[in-house]
């Protein structure tokens, strides 16, 4: 595939970008940081969710714009950082990158396939774990453990129940 | 230009936020402060709405949990369910105005006991990262709440805040690793220093291996530490080991036993003495003494006998009863137990006194005739039963040579050729029980 008609798959799937409503916008990313601030204290097992993830991790697939999803990702990660007692920037940054990288696959990739949100929701919540560590480890200076097995297991659980909120997230797109 | 720019304008977008948050970051962790604005904007956002949801969440839960209650209670009086169902909603709701009121006042009256200022305070809702232990209060800046201040509750401390916005605060509990309080246990006075493990439990630093600490103990704030006043309960001690270079110690917070629903802040600390006693939290029932004139069963059959057996009652066991009967038989022939040869004469048991003999073991292992504890030959008192030559011996046989006196007859004598019974027939028990004769044989 040259160049030229890489760039015309893009312009198509660029095309194919989903639209919201305002209130999705606003609603959705608040209540994924209602839930993960609320929903941990009354059933701890929900607290491997990482739900303002998720929320990063689809609408920056399904906008297929990499500006969007940088912008989706460092809004969500400051607010994130924000209710917790983390310095401001650390979920930012981690969930900038995210939605940048994650806007760069759904303009490549068509993200309306299952199974390849499955593995792309596994893979970024890997990557976001990693990123936070490293960051951790490096600008903060912590010594969290690398625990690479418990992140494997989250991330396929994780995976798991994005699929079904990325269900209930399409049926809330505008139609065209 | 115009091409070049368009063409690397969405990763010059990405490494300039990139940039911003990480002069952000450097500017927190240099300075060791907080940029407050943007988590005011986030706080006020969205802390209105967890109370909302909290509220709502609250008051649903209840009716929910208590409609399955009533649920069960139309299917038993179905006739009646409008009219109970009714009234049984009303109670519900009166129920959880009650619970809530109990919860208020039991804080009031806490309160009201501690010599510090506190705000109370409800949690709506945890941190924000996975496995944070932090928690967010509805009261804030706006309540007097700052950051630094500790928070409790009857039954120990929390944790302490570390952000407080207008309308809520960000609470660390005792449980979170960053989290270090001052303590002083109660017995020995051994200071150390409360941390978190995020784990359930906590753990007790800087305590010398030669100072002395139990497990069970329970451990005070100190009021070293300069946010929590001397005086409010921190948690009992589960674990200590010797560790190097100091003591390994692992503590039960003892204010998160009971849930975290509603919070006290110490908006003004005045330290305490610490209570010489810990707190009981669990009532003990201790019965009445039994009246002064009560026998007990043994006493009761020992009434009719001698002095010695009297004298033996009231020592209590049926070995010093046993033993006291043996000693008068000795006493009564000049006989002293532990003295004279192997083969002279012993003492002449036919002649014992009346009273109660025990029975014999019911183990076919077991030596059927205990020795008395002075040493007296292992003779028995008398036979139960008598079995005839060419039987094999009974349970209690006669001694050599002594001669049995008023021997029973046996109920029913073992035939030629068969065992003896290790047991006396339920016939002949009974018999000699309504006799007047204790369990091991009959009265004389």
């Amino acid at each position: 595939m040259d160049y030229s008609s890489g760039r015309l798959l893009v312009n198509q799937r660029e095309r194919q970008s989903s639209r919201y409503r305002a209130w999705v916008l606003f609603a959705v990313p608040l209540a994924a940081l209602l839930f993960q601030i609320s929903v941990p204290r009354f059933f701890q097992f929900l607290g491997f969710l990482d739900m303002p993830l998720l929320v990063v991790v689809y609408f920056s697939l399904m906008w297929r714009s990499q500006l969007g999803g940088l912008a989706v990702g460092a809004l969500m990660g400051l607010a994130q950082d924000s209710l917790s007692h983390d310095p401001l920037g650390m979920f930012g940054i981690d969930k900038t990158l995210v939605g940048y990288f994650a806007a760069s696959v759904g303009v490549r990739l068509d993200v309306d396939n299952a199974l390849l949100r499955l593995v792309l929701t596994f893979f970024f919540y890997l990557f976001h774990q990693c990123l936070y560590w490293v960051m951790a480890h490096a600008l903060l200076g912590r010594q969290a453990a690398f625990e690479i097995q418990r992140w494997l297991l989250l991330g396929l659980l994780n995976a798991v129940v994005g699929i079904s909120l990325f269900h209930f997230l399409d049926k809330l797109r505008e139609s065209v | 230009m115009e091409s070049f720019l368009n063409r690397y304008r969405n990763i010059t977008v990405l490494l300039l936020v990139i940039f911003a948050q990480l002069i952000l970051l450097a500017v927190q962790v240099k300075n060791d402060q907080d940029v407050r604005v943007i988590r005011i904007w986030t706080v006020t956002a969205v802390t209105p709405v967890a109370r909302v949801l909290e509220a709502v969440r609250g008051s649903s839960v209840g009716l929910v949990r208590n409609y399955f209650m009533l649920h069960d209670a139309d299917a038993e009086n179905r006739r009646l369910r409008e009219e109970v169902g009714r009234l049984k909603i009303q109670n519900i709701f009166l129920q959880n105005q009650l619970n809530t009121a109990d919860r208020a006042k039991a804080l009031e009256v806490f309160q009201a006991k501690t010599p510090s200022k506190m705000v109370a305070a409800t949690v709506i809702g945890t941190g924000a990262s996975t496995g944070a232990k932090v928690v967010l209060v509805d009261a804030g800046s706006a309540s007097g709440v700052e950051r630094g201040m500790a928070v409790v509750t009857p039954d120990g401390i929390v944790g302490k805040v570390i952000a407080s916005y207008p309308t809520a605060s960000e609470v660390l509990l005792v449980t979170d690793t960053e989290f270090a309080a001052g303590v002083i246990s109660q017995k020995s006075g051994v200071r150390g220093t409360l941390k978190g493990q995020g784990t359930p439990t906590c753990k007790v630093d800087y305590v010398p291996l030669e100072e002395k600490i139990e497990v069970g103990e329970m451990l005070y704030t100190s009021g070293d530490d300069r946010i929590f006043p001397r005086g409010f309960p921190a948690g009992v001690v589960k674990v200590v080991h010797d560790s190097q270079p100091f003591k390994e110690i692992l503590v039960e917070p003892s204010g998160l036993q009971h849930g975290l629903d509603d919070v006290l802040i110490v908006v003004g600390g005045v330290h305490q003495e610490i209570p010489p006693v810990p707190p009981a939290n669990q009532p003990v029932y201790i019965a009445p003494l039994p009246p002064a004139d009560q026998k007990t069963p043994a006493a009761e059959s020992d009434a009719g006998a001698g002095a010695p057996n009297k004298a033996a009652a009231e020592s209590g066991t049926e070995a010093d009863r046993l033993r006291a009967v043996y000693k008068s038989v000795g006493d009564a022939q000049n006989h002293t137990f532990g003295e004279g040869l192997p083969g002279s004469k012993p003492p002449d048991f036919t002649k014992l006194p009346a009273g109660p003999v025990p029975p014999p073991p019911a183990g076919a292992g077991a030596h059927p005739n205990p020795a008395p504890a002075n040493g007296a030959p292992n003779t028995p008192p008398r036979p139960a039963t008598a079995a005839p030559a060419g039987t094999a011996a009974p349970p209690n046989p006669a001694p050599p040579g002594s001669v049995p006196k008023a021997l029973p007859k046996p109920a029913t004598p073992a035939p030629a050729g068969t065992a003896a019974p290790a047991k006396q027939p339920d016939a002949q028990r009974k018999a000699n029980q309504a006799a007047g004769a204790g369990p091991g044989g009959p009265g004389r």
